[in-house]
């Protein structure tokens, strides 16, 4: 019996490249969740017949890429948060792309000068504010978080985490790294307890009164509200646009580059046209209440109700190149201690 | 004490060795520590290729915490593992009570549950909306987190507590085989000579079962020393947090390295120790099977300490987390039901055997020439070989890739400048190089639990089989193997339940489309949604189980019973 169950192992195994379709395939690293992945992957399959192969993890993939050189199967590499994907840019890992449906679904500040990079959904970093506790208008900017008298109110995720780090970067471009510093150490002073937890976790502790104000990205919002029983939670807190009236709300991006070395070229453009065209990027507006990077799609209802978004106008470039001096403010104000 | 003698002895006698069979144990010893070795010593060789040092910034900002703290995480894993683990040991061998044969692998149970699993239903059991403070509030007429005090799941405490709650199984398995292959009349002579029964415990039993204990706590630290998912998720600043944060936010691999040689130096330095401390002691039994462990008849009142002691672990490592998960799986079974959990399973299932079976036919190679040859060298090569473990499994995993991917092109290369064809990659990305990074990280549990029983196997069973004129392979297959059953037994099930557990090299290396158990979970669970994944977690819990129980029999049947 055992045999017989690892002899079928093996077989579902050696079977595993799936038998490729006859219009070829498009292999995906990706450091998004597969499951996120699945309805525009099938969608793009749907359409144009080529199958698409993921490996999804959180860290490592960059590095198996670079060893595999110019044998690596993988086509494309998918991401979020800019400076993860600006590092394949730096390790010469990615090659440029452009074509004109990609430039015309893309605008140009969500891409890379050279095509290196294209975004494809955006997300802002709010602020959550207890709708018991906070009134409308008292916070409106990143630069509040640090005003004495949120003493106590505020909760975060770890300092660390790719998404505030790019917050602390955007700081930095603004403001200069000392005077960031000096704002991240009255943060810091303010929180209600140490950085822990994820996003949502966050907004949870602002239900249960721990907190009044916390920092999260918008879909994570968005998502409580879709799932039955995390919607009473995400009810108790209104959402900020942080900076609405002034230089704009931070924003990360998800994104996709063609690896130097992609086996697939031309599928794995097509892949890349297809997931900035209106159709996929509304499957990713409705599944995951990210932003659309094509502005010519609205973002889902669910979305569009919370107001407009204005991102901040910064160059997601400029936030790449502050992350180092991000990282190790944060150790120095030791953020999550 | 007679069977068991500490006194100074160098082990086999070169003379007992014919030298050319002897030499191919030799050879096939140093070439597979060579494969072996080989991720550890590429991480190690990342080290020397940082971006910048990031030493001076470190030691200016975090590292003193991060050191305390990983000292602290790793003492208080340490003790709670050995107090439950020796504990429900000696109370499932040596005691009679009811329920002792259930709690005999119930008590392993908790292994099956992933250290990051358990530490996330906890957190939702125990955080402000989860049930207990629910009842607490509603009991009170609390209205909100300020007006009462819950003791934080997310600290260091919290994770002490889930992490030695799922890994005491390590020292309970090592320390019952270990009580299981000691002759019960050592026990009846230091009894006979006044000692209590607690005094025996501690002045024979212990010292005797030491080198087991060892293997077995050595395993929980490094095990400790390198989890990323529970302190990351309760925000523990341990090392491996600041070695993360090397590499993945500052982009430095070589930093990450060698903030991973540092900590595989404090192993090494750590498990020297141990064997420096009872380097003088050789422990020989000729162990006798036929007689039987005679286990204590006990009052009432202490049938239930014992039932009390075996269940607290069981309960609140296994059946409270499990339940949970079935809870949530229930909840959202129409979200999470998927047949895709079929595949999945055999993936796990076949890795996880095959890597198993090869940790297995490894250790026992390794630690068998290690008995042919003690040398200093043969102990070196030990080491060697099972450094893996004392390292973050992302990191290892990119340790296999740089040989395997560089294999690879090399081959490629070669093919193509003197044929014209491209043989592409072989083995990166494939089956093999996931069993190939399993077998090295979890080498050091087969090599070290083998090499742990084999020195307690009197060399007089090596010399009667081979002046009866067997050569070293048939007096290892027909004298040694039979005699070792249990421990193989033990080391194959660890090593099954931690691949199939395993998660950051899986992740790194898999081919693409690939899924084990661990690593869907884990899609959901890195996504804030674990409850989408309760599902497949339980499904891993039971997979895990269904081996646990089966080589538990074979185990228990190692001896016969009276």
């Amino acid at each position: 019996m055992r045999m017989k169950l690892a002899a079928t192992a093996a077989m579902a195994l050696a079977a595993l490249p799936l038998s490729a379709n006859a219009d070829g395939e498009v292999n995906i690293y990706s450091y998004r969740q597969a499951y996120l992945l699945e309805p525009l992957l099938n969608a793009f399959t749907e359409e144009t017949g080529i199958d698409t192969n993921v490996v999804f993890a959180k860290q490592g993939l960059a590095e198996r890429l670079e060893r595999e050189g110019r044998n690596s199967p993988a086509d494309v590499v998918m991401t979020v948060d800019i400076s993860r994907i600006n590092e394949l840019v730096e390790k010469d890992l990615v090659a440029s792309v452009d074509t004109d449906t990609l430039h015309k679904n893309i605008p140009e500040n969500l891409r890379h000068p050279e095509g290196k990079w294209y975004a494809l959904t955006t997300r802002g970093r709010l602020i959550f504010a207890s709708k018991e506790r906070v009134k409308e208008g008292e916070i409106t900017s990143y630069e509040q978080l640090a005003d004495d008298k949120w003493e106590g109110r505020i909760c975060t995720r770890s300092g660390k985490h790719p998404y505030n780090i790019a917050l602390f970067s955007s700081m930095i471009a603004h403001h200069g790294e000392a005077e960031t510093a000096k704002w991240l150490e009255g943060l810091k002073d303010n929180l209600a307890r140490k950085p822990q937890g994820g996003d949502r976790d966050q907004i949870k502790a602002i239900a249960e009164g721990v907190c009044d104000l916390s920092i999260g990205n918008s879909y994570y919002y968005g998502n409580m509200l879709k799932d039955d029983k995390q919607r009473p939670i995400a009810e108790q807190v209104n959402l900020v646009f942080p900076n609405a009236d002034g230089r704009g709300t931070h924003v990360n991006i998800s994104g996709i580059s063609l690896t130097k070395s992609a086996p697939n070229k031309d599928n794995a453009i097509k892949l890349m046209e297809f997931l900035s065209s209106p159709e996929a990027q509304r499957i990713y507006a409705e599944a995951n209440t990210e932003y659309p990077a094509n502005p010519d799609v609205k973002p889902s209802g669910l979305v569009a109700e919370w107001g407009d978004i204005h991102p901040d106008d910064l160059s997601l470039q400029e936030i790449a190149n502050n992350r180092e001096a991000a990282v190790k403010l944060v150790d120095r104000v030791d953020y999550d201690g | 004490m007679t069977e068991a003698v500490s006194s100074a002895n160098p082990g086999l006698t070169q003379p007992l060795l014919a030298k050319r069979t002897s030499k191919r144990w030799l050879i096939s010893a140093i070439a597979t520590t060579a494969i072996v070795a080989l991720p550890v010593l590429s991480v190690l060789f990342l080290a020397f290729f940082p971006e910048e040092n990031i030493w001076p910034h470190l030691i200016d900002t975090t590292l003193p915490r991060y050191l305390i703290t990983t000292i602290q995480l790793m003492v208080g894993v340490g003790i709670l593992t050995l107090v439950i683990g020796l504990a429900t040991a000696w109370a499932v061998t040596m005691c009679e009570f009811p329920g002792r044969k259930f709690f005999e692998w119930g008590l392993l149970l908790p292994f099956a549950i992933p250290a990051y699993v358990i530490a996330y239903v906890y957190t939702s059991l125990l955080d402000y909306a989860g049930p207990v403070q629910v009842a607490m509030r509603d009991w009170f007429g609390w209205k909100n987190a300020t007006e009462y005090w819950f003791p934080e799941i997310r600290s260091l405490e919290g994770a002490t507590l889930m992490i030695g709650l799922v890994l005491y199984p390590y020292v309970y398995l090592l320390a019952r085989a270990a009580f299981l292959e000691q002759s019960p009349s050592l026990f009846a002579v230091s009894r006979s000579l006044g000692h209590s029964a607690l005094s025996t415990f501690f002045k024979v039993v212990l010292p005797i079962a030491r080198p087991a204990i060892a293997v077995g706590l050595s395993l929980v630290l490094m095990e400790t020393l390198n989890d990323f998912g529970t302190v990351d998720f309760f925000a523990v600043q341990t090392l491996t947090r600041g070695l993360f944060d090397t590499w993945m936010n500052l982009g430095n691999l070589g930093g990450a390295a060698q903030i991973a040689t540092t900590m595989l130096m404090f192993v090494v330095i750590l498990v020297t120790l141990e064997r420096y401390s009872r380097r003088r002691q050789q422990q020989y039994a000729a162990r006798d099977n036929r007689d039987p462990i005679r286990r204590f008849t006990m009052s009432f009142p202490r049938q239930m300490i014992c039932v009390a002691v075996c269940a607290f672990p069981l309960v609140f490592g296994f059946i409270v987390p499990a339940a949970a998960l079935g809870y949530y799986a229930w909840d959202y079974f129409d979200e999470s039901w998927n047949p895709v959990f079929i595949r999945n399973t055999f993936n796990s299932l076949f890795l996880s055997s095959a890597a198993a079976l090869t940790t297995l036919v490894i250790g026992v190679t390794l630690a068998y020439s290690r008995r042919l040859h003690n040398t200093r060298g043969m102990q070196v090569l030990m080491r060697l070989s099972s450094l893996g473990y004392a390292m973050p499994g992302a990191v290892l995993a990119v340790g296999v890739i740089v040989p395997l991917a560089g294999f690879d092109n090399w081959l490629d290369s070669l093919m193509r400048d003197y044929f014209n064809v491209s043989t592409g990659l072989l083995l990166s990305g494939t089956a093999f190089a996931m069993i190939f990074a399993y077998t090295v990280r979890f080498l050091a549990v087969s090599a070290g639990s083998v090499e742990s029983a084999l020195q307690k196997i009197t060399p007089s069973m090596d010399m009667a089989s081979r002046s009866l004129g067997h050569t070293p392979g048939k007096t290892l297959i027909n004298v040694h193997l039979p005699m070792l059953r249990g421990t193989l037994l033990t080391a194959a099930l660890v090593v099954f339940v931690d691949c199939m557990k395993e998660l950051p090299a899986t992740l790194i290396l898999r081919p693409f489309n690939f899924d084990t158990l661990a690593t869907y979970v884990y899609q959901f669970a890195s996504d804030e949604q674990l409850y989408h994944s309760a599902l497949p977690a339980l499904i891993i819990v039971i997979a895990g189980i269904i081996p646990i129980i089966l080589m538990n029999r074979s185990i228990s049947n190692s001896r016969a019973m009276a």
